[in-house]
């Protein structure tokens, strides 16, 4: 962690800056706007997923083409996907439950505080508390399973 | 000319407040995390943020397998914070526009320190109880709208897509039904 480009927390700052801008201006940071995508009454929403996944997606293609290793970790650049099972139907479901339920998930949470909605604070709170019970029951029935895997 | 109308009618049905601001919104969420990405090799999502943070104040071994990252994660959700503060600032004050950029009419807006910002009408029980539900579920599903939806979708992950699909058509039947029960905002 000390040996840590100096550069590494101003650029994830920087990239923060950028993505929470962008959510603000899609306007995915008001719970409405994604509850009248949910829906049917604005379907623009899918332009937000859709402009990001473009951007990522040739970024993710590219770099690993033009650059070695990334400039700032001297890791190489590689696709770590996420191994499939059933617990990703189930915690989509959830997800999906309480996405529908609410309009908001957890990046646009916080840039829904940035444009000034406290309210939100209600789901933050909810949202750590659903991460703590999660958390707090997988390590009762889980604690001998070594492939708890990191999640983004 | 009915026909000539006909598309731009439609257009305006399933979008009624245009396409430009959410693309342009999409498009700056990318930027962000191939900012991240094209500096330390690292696809950021927003949820971990919770599990990480969660590593300051208890020491269950799921969470303390995030030590590592836990204050990079929080500068990343600082910087989320401070973009959107940015943009209330800006186009949301009224200090810049475009005709790229189109104002919504929902929730409040309220004025504090010369600065326009805004808050939702969506009755707090539902951002409670459905924030315990995103946060669950994005930790048993390994992502979350950004995780799965901008990074993983973009790497043509099919986990990814199987976990978006998934959210995508529960979240829709959820509000719904929430509507159709009568529960609004």
């Amino acid at each position: 962690m000390t040996d840590r480009h100096p550069l590494f927390i101003p650029l994830v700052l920087v990239g923060g800056l950028v993505f929470g801008f962008g959510l603000a201006y899609s306007q995915m940071a008001r719970p409405e706007v994604v509850l009248d995508f949910l829906q049917f009454q604005d379907f623009g929403l899918l332009f937000v997923m859709f402009g990001g996944a473009v951007v990522t997606g040739l970024t993710f293609l590219l770099a690993p083409r033009f650059l070695d290793r990334a400039p700032l970790t001297g890791d190489r650049f590689e696709r770590r996907l996420k191994s499939f099972d059933r617990n990703v139907l189930y915690g989509g479901a959830i997800f999906g439950v309480g996405w529908g339920l609410s309009g908001i998930c957890p990046g646009a949470a916080y840039a829904s505080l940035g444009i000034g909605n406290v309210t939100i604070l209600w789901a933050i709170g909810g949202m750590f508390i659903g991460a703590y019970a999660q958390g707090y029951w997988r390590s009762r029935t889980t604690d001998t399973d070594p492939a708890a895997t990191g999640a983004d | 000319m009915v026909t000539e109308l006909l598309p731009l009618q439609l257009a305006a049905e399933l979008f009624p407040n245009g396409i430009a601001r959410y693309a342009i919104g999409g498009l700056l969420v990318g930027l962000g995390t191939a900012i991240i990405y094209l500096g330390t090799g690292i696809s950021a999502g927003a949820s971990t943020f919770l599990e990480s943070t969660l590593s300051y104040g208890s020491s269950l071994s799921r969470f303390q397998q995030y030590v590592s990252s836990r204050d990079w994660r929080v500068v990343f959700t600082l910087g989320i914070v401070l973009g959107a503060a940015a943009f209330a600032a800006t186009f949301q004050s009224g200090v810049l526009s475009s005709s790229l950029y189109q104002a919504g009419s929902t929730g409040e807006l309220y004025e504090f320190a010369g600065v326009t910002f805004w808050s939702t009408d969506v009755q707090p029980w539902r951002l409670l109880v459905g924030g315990v539900f995103v946060g669950i579920g994005t930790r048993v599903g390994k992502g979350c709208t950004s995780g799965h939806g901008v990074c993983g979708v973009g790497s043509a992950s099919k986990t990814s897509i199987v976990g978006v699909v998934t959210f995508l058509l529960v979240a829709i039947l959820t509000a719904q039904l929430v509507a159709a029960l009568g529960v609004s905002p």
